[in-house]
């Protein structure tokens, strides 16, 4: 890919027996120093990309190179990554410090120069003092941390991780979440980090690349991800989102007309337009609206601003926010509303069956190519 | 089915009323109950006999007859007459043979059947119990075939003409009693083994194959010592009634492959001299108690750190 990619993954397709594609044609630049997430659901070959880079599994087709050298039939053993499991794959026969020390043992260091690496990477991650633990005393956050360890020592070219938090708990996760980023800042070692949880990847991440079924549909950092979607599928993965089919009208100066599903003509901005969707008068184009792009209010309300009419159907209390689903003519979908404390001040929405003034503004509208 | 009242659901009207309370009390009576059919058993045709071969152990023989009066003399004759104590040494020797061969034949069996095999392990495993199909006497007749005189094995080496002579080291000796019975053991080792093999996390493999570790660096430092449990069981499984095998021995083992089994069934046969046969025997079962004992030990400490 780019001239300046660390990892270049080119043309890369991995089929299983059966003929099952895994990873299908994947084309991909990480660069050096980047925090690299793989987000997909499970089973879209996320892994089996991360197992390819690591040398656990060889591509059919393409070729990986890292820091410009084709890794093509190198064995795991011999390559400047190091991984972190998602089981963790803690030795159970070696105490913390063993563990830590595994893959240093080859290099015949002097047992001074050993025992330094192994605090450093020890302290690195926050174990002191934990050297004598056996792995059956360690808890989950330990144990990864141990994980961690083993794999930085070795001061790998790329760290790969994969799915390394989705055995921890919801607190200590978004704890090991914020470490991760530090570390990653502090050792500048390329991250690759494949992860199925949307938060994680887009908090963590510099730029992120969204897997389907094998395919790697979208590229980006979380922002761009999040507001211009290049797909539906991308669009639908990360957070929620109202589809609403429509018909490309015609362009008038910088803004294009459209005639959407239940919200009747509306203009949006040309920018709004992502993933290469079509402006001809008469082709199909799928309108896409985030629930807290949304806003309700009794009275029309004042601007140039989309508005439809509707009634409240259900409602939810959320804390810091609530959902609702409101039903609009000319829609069988209700779409769905996320209001923050101020759109909830009017008491009148939790009643349901409430009519009601649903509006968007026009910059706030996602216009993609349909399917 | 009249009239049903609270006293009668709750009085147990059958014999055994009280016994069958105090079974649902007690897990622990339970339990007893339980074990009781194996415990009678146990203790009519095991614990009986060997009180029995205790006292005569302490007897002395003379004629015909039985002298009662307890002695230790029988042990000091078992302990430092030469015959025996090279029998017992001869016995710990051809043992320890027997289970370090078994195993060694039996790792690589269960480690590819674990590795390799991808479909129908379990086919594989109720191959290997193929020697089992045949009694074990008729599998030594046959090794006796495959290792005698005229046997397979020298029959076929003279006929292609590597040989001139038989080869004599094949039978009637240690080495026929070891290759027969490490034969005999091969699957009751390689299933522990095969056990403790699948058991091991394969994801351990891929980290020591992630932190550069190539096949055999692997294997010396995850798979064997994960898979010491299911050796250490192995090595009891297969010592422990080799010591105690006498129809081995006796048929194929010759005057320099007999063991200890061979000698206490000639005090209680020919020789007619049961006290020193029950000496015998008495130490022999220290013997393997005390070695058991540091084998479990030793697995338990494998197994300690295996969690």
């Amino acid at each position: 890919m780019s001239e300046q990619a660390y990892i270049d993954i080119v043309g890369v397709t991995k089929r299983f027996a059966g003929g099952v594609k895994a990873v299908d044609n994947a084309n991909l630049g990480i660069k050096r120093g980047e925090f690299f997430s793989l987000l997909g659901p499970s089973g879209c070959g996320k892994t089996t990309l991360l197992r390819m880079i690591a040398g656990f599994e060889f591509p059919s087709e393409g070729e990986i190179r890292i820091d410009g050298q084709n890794v093509e039939g190198v064995a795991a053993n011999y390559r400047p990554t190091n991984m972190v499991f998602q089981s963790y794959a803690i030795f159970p026969h070696l105490n913390v410090r063993d563990n830590v020390a595994y893959g240093l043992r080859k290099d015949r260091l002097s047992r001074s120069e050993l025992n330094k690496r192994v605090d450093e990477a020890l302290n690195m991650v926050k174990l002191q003092g934990f050297g004598a633990r056996q792995s059956s005393q360690l808890s989950g956050g330990q144990r990864q941390r141990v994980a961690l360890a083993r794999a930085l020592i070795k001061r790998p070219k790329v760290l790969l991780l994969d799915e390394p938090l989705s055995a921890l708990d919801k607190k200590l996760r978004e704890e090991m979440q914020f470490e991760l980023r530090q570390l990653q800042q502090n050792v500048g070692i390329t991250f690759v980090f494949v992860t199925h949880d949307q938060e994680e990847a887009l908090s963590l991440s510099d730029r992120v690349a969204v897997m389907f079924s094998g395919k790697i549909l979208q590229v980006a950092g979380a922002r761009q991800l999040y507001e211009s979607p290049s797909s539906r599928a991308v669009a639908d993965f990360i957070g929620s989102i109202n589809f609403f089919p429509g018909v490309v009208k015609g362009i008038e100066g910088q803004e294009i007309v459209v005639e959407a599903e239940g919200l009747g003509l509306l203009r949006a901005p040309i920018a709004a337009g992502t993933g290469g969707a079509s402006f001809k008068p008469g082709s199909a184009i799928l309108v896409a609206i985030r629930p807290e792009k949304l806003s309700l209010s009794v009275e029309p309300p004042p601007g140039n601003a989309i508005t439809v009419k509707g009634t409240v159907l259900t409602s939810a209390y959320l804390g810091d926010r609530s959902h609702y689903h409101v039903r609009i003519p000319g829609r069988e979908a209700p779409v769905a509303v996320s209001g923050t404390q101020s759109a909830r001040s009017l008491d009148v929405l939790h009643a349901h069956g409430t009519d009601i003034y649903l509006s968007v503004s026009g910059s706030s509208v996602i216009l993609l190519p349909p399917d | 089915m009249t009239a049903t009242t609270s006293s009668d659901v709750r009085a147990p009207t059958h014999r055994f009323g009280a016994l069958s309370r105090l079974l649902q009390r007690s897990e622990a009576a339970q339990g007893y109950a339980l074990l009781s059919p194996v415990m009678i058993i146990m203790f009519a045709v095991l614990a009986a006999p060997l009180v029995l071969l205790a006292l005569y152990s302490l007897w002395t023989q003379v004629g015909f007859t039985v002298d009662r009066t307890f002695t230790l003399d029988r042990y000091a004759d078992a302990f430092t007459r030469d015959t025996y104590r090279e029998l017992f040494l001869r016995t710990l020797w051809v043992s320890s043979l027997v289970t370090i061969t078994t195993v060694l034949i039996a790792y690589p069996v269960a480690y590819y059947v674990v590795f390799h095999v991808k479909r129908n392990k379990f086919v594989w495993l109720v191959l290997l119990t193929i020697p089992f199909w045949t009694s074990y006497l008729l599998r030594i007749f046959a090794w006796k075939i495959v290792l005698g005189y005229g046997g397979v094995i020298n029959a076929s080496l003279m006929r292609v003409g590597i040989i001139d002579a038989p080869l004599e080291f094949l039978l009637y000796n240690p080495t026929a009693v070891v290759i027969t019975l490490a034969h005999a053991y091969a699957t009751f080792a390689i299933l522990p083994i095969y056990v403790s093999l699948e058991k091991i996390d394969r994801s351990l493999l891929e980290a020591a194959a992630d932190l550069g570790d190539g096949p055999w660096r692997r294997f010396w430092r995850i798979t064997l010592p994960l898979s010491m449990p299911g050796v250490i069981a192995a090595a009891v499984v297969i010592f422990v009634p080799t010591t105690g095998d006498y129809v081995t021995p006796a048929l194929l083992g010759g005057p320099k492959g007999v063991m200890i089994a061979n000698m206490i069934q000639l005090q209680f046969g020919k020789i007619n001299d049961w006290p020193m046969g029950a000496a015998l025997a008495m130490s022999s079962i220290a013997m393997v108690a005390i070695i058991t004992v540091f084998f479990v030990w030793a697995l338990r400490y494998a197994t300690g750190r295996i969690r």
